[in-house]
């Protein structure tokens, strides 16, 4: 009877060492919910933050002497690999600073960036009576957590219902994040439906092609997919349409043309932070999963998503930075940044080589670290109503606080890809994956649209270094060391990173294999 | 029995929720239409489970119910807020952002 029993429920293999810095991440937001439930609401701020620290660097070492022990895990549904473990060691890097963002309480009057009350009406007595009691939302905490676990997951993610649960663990406490600001709260309400409905929007096609290629292999391992179109002896409609589904939903993710009109406006209305956030991080992880799903289920097909990959790299980089040209308000022009920068990304996903791996590693640090800087230094330029994003208002930025605007210049000349900043060491090593990958007319398109944005970028640092402050122009707000700190990191990394990029270089090499 | 059936209406199902997505007003429609690509989804699942004679895509189906209940939740959520601020539920109305 026993054997009988054994044979039916074999009890799975799971390799819990490997998974420690997932489960740290999601143990962590649990508590962090109880802490909402139970923990008097003058306390919550400081032991949420306590708990947010303790667990993001608490995975981080995990993560880090857990490294190098690649496995497959959760029987097969998860592949620890050198890919997915560097990601996921980034994501917590940068989602510390980020924390460090969110947390700081200095720079508005009225305490952070995020709402007393989530469901006060904006502009109505209840809101000004929360506002005056000091209150704030601290369930931002235990969605970050959340968010952050799923991010995790979702890179080292080897089958795709993991892929989608990871998904939606990543993006649905994102969508309430983006709603909870504390100034202009309709933008922010506005943003969050917008980003949504057409996250879920993306999400359906993803499970659509998910579907589609369990239809076609039998099976929803990345392997087994790989395995099956090995075995195939002809085209097959089946895993075209799974493929052309499965990217359209990772498109959308990573905000690439034409699946990108939801990204500047989402930018805009979220408060700073989450924009910080969702900059970042979101797009490591998707990016990172476009590279695994491409690279590991469909290599064997590349001949058919090749000419797409081209048409969309070679798109999102244009048109992101042409429209970028015409913005006047700043985080709307990073957003069209972070666009742009996504297409310079589909170059390494087009090489289809381990330099190709390693390329994409080191693009996304490079890129997390100048973004997070970036959104801190727009957080700390006020004026009466909230942030000032009109690029009118940053005139003179360099003359009233040159610290500040000295930060930003240097980020934004990262972002460009000038030589001596990080942002130069990440397009050269994707342009040449690119031209070894024989993606050679994508890399030109790639240049060309990188000297276009060098423009947009050195126009902005022109307007803060060589115009006149305007008389009632915004000031620049002392942070508390938490934003201090964050911004300061980013942009010293982003200036290590340019002078000596050999250990970014050598490490991603190392992590730069898939297994499956 | 042939799975094909199943499949093509999944393919109809989802098809008619991509497209009242993108011609619908109302918020709540639309993301009606999202639950229903999700479930055409379900039905090719378990569909395709059938072809196959393995349980991965009925167990799936479970899965997603459960991820779409959730998606309900917030989703719901952020549309009542929208309309509590606004009094309205069209996805039009909302327009601040785009300048």
């Amino acid at each position: 009877m026993n054997e009988l029993i054994a044979s039916v429920f074999e009890t799975p293999v799971i390799n819990y060492r490997q998974l420690s810095p997932i489960l740290i991440i999601l143990g962590a937001a649990v508590i962090s919910v109880l802490v909402e439930a139970f923990v008097p609401r003058a306390n919550r701020r400081v032991v949420q933050l306590v708990l947010v620290f303790l667990a993001l660097i608490t995975a981080i070492i995990w993560a880090v002497t857990g490294a190098g022990q690649q496995a497959i895990t959760g029987e097969g549904a998860i592949a620890v690999d050198g890919p997915g473990t560097f990601l996921q060691i980034t994501i917590l890097i940068v989602s510390v600073f980020v924390a460090m963002l969110m947390a700081e309480n200095r720079l508005d009057p009225a305490g952070d960036a995020f709402t007393a009350r989530a469901n006060s009406l904006p502009g109505s007595e209840d809101e000004r009576e929360y506002t005056n009691r000091g209150w704030t939302t601290t369930e931002l905490w235990p969605l970050f957590l959340f968010s952050v676990g799923g991010m995790l997951l979702f890179v080292v993610a080897n089958d795709l219902l993991i892929l989608f649960v990871a998904l939606e663990v990543m993006s649905l406490p994102l969508y309430l994040m983006a709603a909870i600001a504390r100034r202009r709260r309709l933008l922010s309400q506005e943003a969050a439906m917008k980003y949504f409905l057409l996250g879920a929007f993306g999400s359906a096609f993803f499970l659509y092609g998910s579907a589609m290629a369990y239809g076609f292999a039998g099976s929803i391992r990345l392997g087994d997919i790989a395995n099956a179109i090995s075995a195939l002896p002809g085209p097959n409609g089946l895993i075209i349409a799974a493929v052309a589904l499965l990217s359209v939903g990772m498109f959308f993710k990573i905000a690439a043309v034409p699946f990108h009109m939801w990204a500047p406006d989402v930018y805009v209305g979220a408060p700073s932070p989450v924009t910080a956030f969702m900059a970042s991080c979101v797009k490591i992880a998707g990016v990172g999963v476009l590279l695994r799903v491409m690279y590991v289920a469909f290599s064997g097909l590349a001949w058919d998503w090749r000419p797409l990959f081209w048409i969309v790299s070679i798109v999102t980089m244009l048109v992101a930075t042409i429209l970028a040209l015409t913005q006047t308000d700043i985080k709307r022009m990073l957003a069209y940044s972070s666009i742009s920068h996504a297409g310079f990304l589909l170059i390494a996903v087009i090489a289809l080589n381990p330099q190709g791996i390693a390329s994409t590693l080191i693009y996304l640090v490079v890129y997390a670290t100048a973004t997070v800087g970036a959104f801190g230094i727009v957080t700390l330029v006020r004026g009466p109503s909230g942030e000032a994003t009109h690029l009118s208002q940053w005139a003179g930025l360099g003359k009233r606080s040159p610290l500040v605007a000295g930060g930003f210049a240097i980020l934004l000349l990262s972002f460009a890809g000038i030589p001596l900043t990080a942002g130069f060491i990440g397009k050269f090593t994707v342009f040449g994956a690119g031209i070894a990958g024989g993606a050679t007319p994508v890399v030109i398109v790639g240049a060309v649209a990188s000297m276009i944005a060098a423009f947009f970028y050195v126009r902005v640092i022109v307007l803060m270094f060589f115009t006149d402050p305007a008389e009632d122009g915004p000031t620049v707000v002392t942070p508390s060391p938490f934003t201090g700190i964050a911004i300061s990191v980013s942009v010293i990394l982003t200036v290590i990173f340019g002078i000596f990029p050999q250990p970014l270089i050598e490490l991603a090499e190392k992590a730069s294999i898939f297994i499956r | 029995m042939t799975p094909e059936y199943y499949i093509i209406l999944s393919a109809i199902l989802f098809t008619l929720g991509a497209l009242g997505f993108l011609v619908r007003r109302n918020a709540i429609i639309v993301f009606m239409c999202v639950e229903l690509m999700l479930n055409a989804s379900n039905l090719a699942f378990v569909g395709f489970a059938n072809q196959w004679g393995n349980l991965d895509g009925q167990t799936i189906a479970f899965y997603v119910m459960v991820v779409a209940a959730a998606e309900v939740v917030v989703g719901l959520a952020i549309i009542l807020m929208i309309y509590r601020t606004r009094r309205s539920a069209s996805v039009d109305e909302p327009n601040l952002l785009k300048f």
